[in-house]
């Protein structure tokens, strides 16, 4: 056994977090907070060049070929950087979904486009409020053509392609979905931004119009690609929330150091000292569930399900309750625009509800602690 | 990151896991398996015994104290070997929660700091559960400010003699020594005037008086000295410098009690699994559901830093104040475990014991938690550590830190 990153893993995450502190300070995260771009097109360009797009994907198919555990050693580092680029959306689910599901040549045509950064993706999953469930897709798909509307859309409006989840029957059963593979700078596809609680990651909604597209994965076999997509996704998002809750925690901690009342550091307030151990003690059990998730992941293991689960929700907690005392500590402060704050606080809440909401994660991992369990 | 054992790894558990197979106590494995937190409780056997008789088959194969160096009764195995034993010891370790105060931290402080030759005597004996110990620091003026105890040692000759009281000694009652921090020099601020013993506990002087618990239950005592003679060469570390060597009593009173704590939520989770409530299986319903998930990730969440520690050690890294995590956040989780299994049982929650419900299972852990969130050092303790020596914050502001120990007022009103 042993319970860590390597020392060349360690390495890459020191040269991660040393790239991004110099080309993604909040300033540059600002940019896309205030609307003046939709992503950091320099941030993005520069992670491909460093080989952090495609650091799991296969050499063949234009990436590093390292694997899963430097993909989480480098989410950690975006989400601790807040990143204002649609990581997650291109690396964590429409690359892993073509990496799960993808033919030779949808491989071939999308991974090395993602790996140099020439192409976003995503995944087009939810219509509307809801968790994943087969029964919340009514976007049909038919004779090579898709019908329906998709929203919320993580990065839709920048997205070149996405991996959408479509209706191909009528049995009330997890085989009536497929995926199917858009691109969504042709025909029939009409892209709207929308507003949402964390504007450095946008959100679409997207409208299908006898829009051409092509099966990713067999027929009646999405839903279960699917829930691999939605578990490895879990993982990675989990270190991009531990990255973020450290940093939350780190803000408010050195808030309190700085921060004289009453002739004291307010860090000497036993009311702040105990907020932010408590701070500590959720971002520590988030980042051990990680890393279990992580070591399931990497290996393809069968607690992967139960893992991923279990560091979603703990993760998902610590990165919304570090960011949420983040701004008590800093008073008044904490809750002005210009302090970076609040830009942690958004990404935290939106995070909780990207992959389907908490109380959905918290239902997954009960189910497969029982399913493991009865077994 | 490898979770799997590696095949060196594998091969010890293999034959721990025999050993264990052909040499644990069966007969009390199923009632072990039932017990928990506050409810460990053998009906036809003396557990003290059990436990001793269990302690003395692994010391005789070499299975005792499995990180202690060999020649003081321990195995000199790694951390991690530690592990794999505790995962294979199953129920059968509840046992040695008996000798967790000795082997914890009076054994640890010992071998930090007591003279080779008593190391070699008393280690071997306390490793093997021959000779219990117990831990003397807790006083009533002294509980988490325990530089604050008036427990006084003199010297005279070559003996120092101890007059005062201690409280809330766990063990007391059966143990055979003990170790004891004392003021002595009551002229100086209160952490300078502290000196560090061990003593038999069967001396002259050394009266014990169980406490009945708020449980019920009777495992801690107050503990009497009347002029009780310890022999100087019985100190532990110089004369003064007592704070330190309790510190690391502390240090591993954390990790020893961080490590080993309950949560109940393996109790629960099998209780939800089996529980019918008005509408249905437990386990199907909705606030169940997200209950049990909450608690589980708190409960995987300490299992897997543990794990991290262990890694960290056997890397040779020191252990950290990031242990104190584990009592904090199980200590509150068992409390509100039990809580809400009584509530899951509505009315009939209320009856505990042997007439309860799981004979009493969830009634005797909530009566027992409070306790843990007290005992080696209380949730706010844990806290001010995490933030002052994890997140580097200021220390508390201490009035009393430079005054003379006997010029500090000793009480809060009037
Ligand atoms: C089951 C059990 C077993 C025990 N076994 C042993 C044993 O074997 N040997 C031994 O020596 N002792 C033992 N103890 C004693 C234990 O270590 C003390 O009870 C504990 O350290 C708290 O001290 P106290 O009881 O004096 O409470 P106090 O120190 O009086 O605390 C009262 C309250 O004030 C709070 N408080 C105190 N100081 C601070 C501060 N600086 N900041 C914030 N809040 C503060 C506490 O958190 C608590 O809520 C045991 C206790 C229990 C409950």
């Amino acid at each position: 056994m042993n319970f860590d990153f390597s020392d060349d893993q360690k390495q890459l995450r020191d040269q991660a977090r040393k790239f991004l502190a110099e080309k993604c300070p909040p300033k540059a995260v600002r940019v896309v907070l205030d609307g003046k771009a939709p992503y950091d097109k320099e941030l993005w360009k520069g992670l491909a060049e460093m080989g952090f797009l495609g650091v799991a994907i296969p050499e063949e198919f234009g990436g590093a070929g390292a694997g899963h555990l430097e993909l989480c050693v480098i989410a950690e580092e975006m989400g601790r950087a807040n990143a204002p680029v649609p990581f997650s959306s291109t690396v964590y689910l429409a690359a892993e979904a073509l990496l799960i599901a993808g033919s030779d040549a949808q491989k071939k045509k999308w991974l090395p486009a993602i790996a140099s950064g020439e192409a976003i993706g995503t995944l087009a999953l939810f219509e509307g409020k809801g968790n994943p469930s087969p029964r919340n897709v009514k976007l049909t798909a038919a004779n090579g053509v898709l019908n329906g509307v998709k929203k919320p859309v993580a990065d839709g409006a920048i997205a070149d392609f996405a991996v959408v989840a479509a209706r191909t029957g009528s049995s009330g059963r997890d085989n009536d979905i497929s995926l199917f593979l858009v691109d969504l700078k042709a025909g029939g596809v009409e892209v709207k931004s929308l507003t949402n609680l964390d504007p450095t990651r946008g959100q679409a909604e997207i409208t299908f119009r006898d829009a051409k597209a092509e099966p990713l994965g067999a027929a009646g076999e999405g839903w279960g690609i699917l829930t691999q997509v939605l578990d490895r996704a879990a993982v990675l998002c989990a270190f991009e929330q531990v990255g973020g809750s450290d940093r939350a925690l780190e803000m408010g901690r050195d808030y309190a150091l700085d921060r004289i009342a009453f002739g004291r550091q307010i860090g000497s307030f036993q009311a702040v000292k105990h907020m932010l151990a408590d701070m500590y003690v959720s971002a520590t059990l988030a980042r051990s569930n990680s890393y279990y998730g992580a070591w399931a992941l990497s290996t393809n293991a069968a607690e992967l399900p139960e893992a991923a689960a279990a560091a979603r929700i703990s993760a998902t907690q610590a990165f919304q309750h570090c960011a949420k005392n983040n701004i008590q500590v800093h008073g008044g402060m904490g809750f002005t625009w210009e302090f970076d704050c609040h830009m942690y606080y958004r990404r935290a809440n939106a995070m909780a509800l990207g992959l389907g909401s908490l109380s959905y994660w918290e239902d997954q991992l009960i189910d497969r602690m029982r399913k493991k369990n009865a077994a | 990151m490898n979770f799997d054992d590696t095949p060196q790894e594998a091969e010890f558990r293999a034959t721990a896991r025999a050993w264990i197979g052909a040499n644990a106590p069966k007969q009390y494995e199923e009632e072990l398996r039932k017990s928990s937190l506050g409810r460990t409780v053998l009906k036809n056997a003396n557990i003290l015994e059990v436990a001793k008789a269990w302690q003395k088959k692994k010391a005789d194969a070499g299975w005792a104290c499995l990180h202690w160096p060999k020649e003081y009764g321990g195995r000199g195995s790694s951390p991690i070997e530690r592990v794999i034993w505790s995962q294979e010891e199953g129920p059968f370790g509840q046992l040695s929660r008996m000798f967790i105060i000795g082997h914890g931290m009076c054994g640890p402080t010992m071998m930090a700091f007591a003279r080779e030759e008593h190391k070699r005597t008393y280690l071997p004996p306390l490793a093997s559960g021959e000779k219990v110990w117990c831990q003397l620091f807790s006083e009533p003026a002294g509980g988490s400010d325990v530089a604050g105890l008036r427990t006084r040692a003199e010297k005279d000759g070559n003996d120092w003699v101890i007059n005062g009281q201690k409280i809330w000694t766990s063990g007391a009652h059966y143990s055979d020594y003990g170790i004891l921090l004392t003021r002595t020099d009551p002229t100086v601020p209160k952490h300078k005037g502290l000196t560090m013993f061990f003593l038999d506990m069967k001396s002259p002087g050394v009266e014990v008086r169980p406490i009945k618990q708020a449980s019920g239950a009777s495992d801690f005592n107050e503990v009497y000295f009347t002029n009780v003679r310890i022999p100087d060469h019985q100190r532990l570390g110089e004369v003064g410098d007592g704070w330190n060597v309790s510190l690391t009593t502390l240090m591993n009173e954390r990790s020893a009690i961080g490590a080993a704590v309950s949560t109940g939520f393996p109790e629960l989770f099998e209780y939800c699994s089996s529980l019918m409530l008005d509408d249905g299986p437990a386990i199907e319903d909705r606030a169940v559901r997200s209950k049990l998930a909450n608690w589980a990730v708190k409960a995987s969440g300490l299992k897997y830093t543990s794990m991290r520690a262990i890694s960290a050690l056997s890397k040779g890294e020191r252990p950290g104040p990031e242990n104190s995590i584990g009592k904090l956040v199980a200590g509150s989780m068992i409390q509100d475990v039990a809580t809400y299994a009584l509530d899951l049982q509505g009315a009939g929650g209320v009856v505990s014991g042997e007439d309860g419900e799981l004979a009493g299972r969830f009634q005797a852990m909530l009566l027992r938690a409070p306790g843990t969130r007290v005992e080696g050092g209380t949730d706010e303790i844990m806290r001010n550590i995490i933030a002052e020596r994890v997140l580097g914050l200021p220390g508390d502001i201490r009035v009393d830190k430079d005054v003379p120990f006997n010029k500090i007022p000793t009480k809060g009103r009037g």
